[in-house]
């Protein structure tokens, strides 16, 4: 695969201010729904994008006048039909669209300070938010629109930089300024969530703060990415829900020279970082049959995929060769990985 | 109630002799030696958009401007980071030694001297450099040692053109809390939650007011 490219398929632009954060909705791309992306801006507002019949991409909704600070993350429910919006006002908003319009159909306060990630589990009936008060909560949504908070995760000792839930188990992981990655779970008995693992420097994790992670689709790989200027796969074959723990696999480093902000996993299989080199990385698994073991290895870098830092890259989960990027220059790219 | 000061009786250096520009007009636009060398780097670096305007080789480059790297260091210092005001006192960071002309570095982020000098030269337009100030607090436990930096950083970020890297260090064995100030300080999301905080954001405004031009 020597000649794979990443080609620009659409600049989109209406952000007036670094574009921190991107999130596809699932649910659309398939049974007549346009793909629909969302993004998050240090403008303090969202906005909805969408691929019109022409192919080209447009804004179809701005979400503003909520959130009176930079809008860090957003994320879709599985089911694709809310929207949530982490911001550093504290607050997390619950955006559903009615009719043509996108409206705020809760608030969720609590945090003592900036809301940093936001993610739904797989079934869309929690709701985890992390902030710089060093805490991780989960929200059950009830009938109506509510959301009670059902645990509050204290654990960190510095700011939470992003929670994401495993694809299929109820297990939660966070990452934090202190270096660490942690992973929580529900206590049957109890009914009270804990922490049951922290991958730390000594447990051959990151060495600075830890950015961003995400899952491969079948849920048996972690990948995390941080200051440190590596990403680390993890392996999370064991539930650890059933006692299992997870553990270091190999480090991938040498491939971006400042910090990497943002990771992603495809469906098929191809991992992307973006970093505040400017560049966008692609990494492939590869097996090695004589260590017997697996490895990973870069299939393609494209320098200057943005004129500032690359602050989110997300693949497509509907179709797995298009990746959206989000920059401090305040711009989206839409590429098409090609051969 | 007065406020307690973190360094009640800082040292206070004398202020060094701006470098002087040469405004003397050269009438004759076809004389041999036309270039003003301290109004190019101004340009260069002052500009929003670089020009594309000197299409040289470094050897050219070098041939023109004998002494680059220190009309740049010194530039850089003179416009951007010296007349910061101190956070505590009526002086400014130079006055005080937390900033001298050593301590800031410019780098391309491959080490090449020849490509940097390149970049600037035709302007590719996406290259971009690095830029590493380090500064010294005037005392060794001083909270005010991030505020500094976010003076420093605020000040570069809003002098230089949006593509260039800032990196601001504590020179080092500087700070009590060395390594947990340079982390924050170099976090923009940090940066970008400290810069929405009004409280703070007028702190920096008034190290950053022009009272000492």
């Amino acid at each position: 695969d020597g000649n794979l490219a990443l080609k620009e398929i659409q600049k989109l632009e209406g952000h007036t201010d670094r574009v921190w954060s991107l999130a596809w909705n699932p649910a659309t791309g398939a049974g007549g729904l346009p793909p629909t992306l969302a993004s998050c801006s240090g403008d303090k507002t969202a906005r909805i994008w969408q691929q019109g019949s022409s192919g080209s991409w447009n804004c179809t909704a701005v979400l503003e006048d909520t959130h009176n600070r930079t809008v860090r993350s957003c994320a879709w429910s599985p089911c694709g039909k809310l929207l949530a919006t982490g911001s550093f006002d504290a607050t997390t908003a619950i955006w559903q669209q009615i009719g043509g319009d996108f409206e705020c159909v809760a608030t969720l306060e609590g945090h003592e300070n900036e809301v940093k990630g936001v993610a739904w589990n797989s079934s869309g009936s929690l709701l985890a938010t992390c902030s710089r008060d060093k805490s991780v909560w989960i929200w059950e949504m009830q009938p109506g629109n509510e959301f009670d908070c059902v645990a509050v995760l204290q654990g960190h000792t510095q700011d939470v930089k992003m929670v994401q839930w495993h694809p299929h188990l109820d297990v939660l992981v966070s990452v934090s300024y202190d270096n660490s990655i942690r992973i929580w779970i529900e206590d049957g008995d109890l009914n009270d969530w804990s922490c049951v693992q922290t991958l730390g420097e000594t447990s051959s994790g990151h060495s600075s703060t830890v950015w961003a992670l995400s899952f491969s689709s079948g849920g048996d790989r972690m990948v995390t990415c941080s200051d440190d200027l590596t990403m680390k796969i993890w392996d999370t074959t064991n539930n650890p829900s059933e006692d299992g723990s997870w553990f270091h696999l190999c480090t991938l480093s040498g491939y971006h020279d400042r910090t990497v902000f943002s990771v992603n996993w495809s469906r098929d299989g191809i991992i992307a970082t973006g970093a505040a080199d400017d560049s966008i990385c692609l990494f492939h698994e590869t097996k090695d049959s004589l260590v017997g073991g697996q490895s990973y290895s870069l299939i393609l870098k494209k320098d200057k995929a943005h004129d500032m830092d690359v602050n989110s890259v997300q693949w497509n989960p509907k179709e797995p060769k298009i990746l959206a990027s989000a920059s401090d220059d305040g711009s989206i790219k839409l590429w098409r990985l090609t051969q | 109630m007065p406020r307690e000061l973190i360094n009640a009786n800082p040292v206070v250096h004398g202020k060094k002799e701006r470098r002087v520009r040469n405004d003397s007009p050269n009438i004759d636009e076809y004389a041999e030696e036309p270039i003003d060398q301290q109004e190019i780097f101004d340009i260069l670096i002052m500009q929003n958009h670089i020009i594309p305007y000197y299409a040289l080789s470094f050897d050219q480059v070098l041939q023109y401007w004998p002494n680059y790297y220190e009309l740049l260091f010194s530039l850089i210092f003179s416009n951007h980071v010296r007349d910061i005001k101190d956070p505590e006192h009526p002086y400014s960071l130079e006055e005080l030694n937390v900033v001298s002309e050593d301590s800031i570095e410019v780098n391309d982020k491959l080490n090449h001297r020849d490509r940097f000098v390149c970049v600037i030269a035709i302007a590719k337009p996406s290259d971009h450099f690095l830029y590493r100030v380090t500064f010294t607090p005037t005392v060794e436990h001083c909270s005010m040692a991030t505020i500094i930096g976010l003076c420093i950083r605020v000040k570069l970020m809003r002098s230089l053109p949006s593509r260039y890297k800032i990196d601001i260090r504590l020179a080092p064995g500087s700070h009590a809390t060395e390594a947990a100030v340079n982390k924050q300080l170099n976090d923009k999301e940090r940066v970008a939650a400290a810069l929405e905080n009004p409280n703070l954001a007028e702190v920096v405004a008034e190290c950053l007011a022009p009272t000492f031009a």
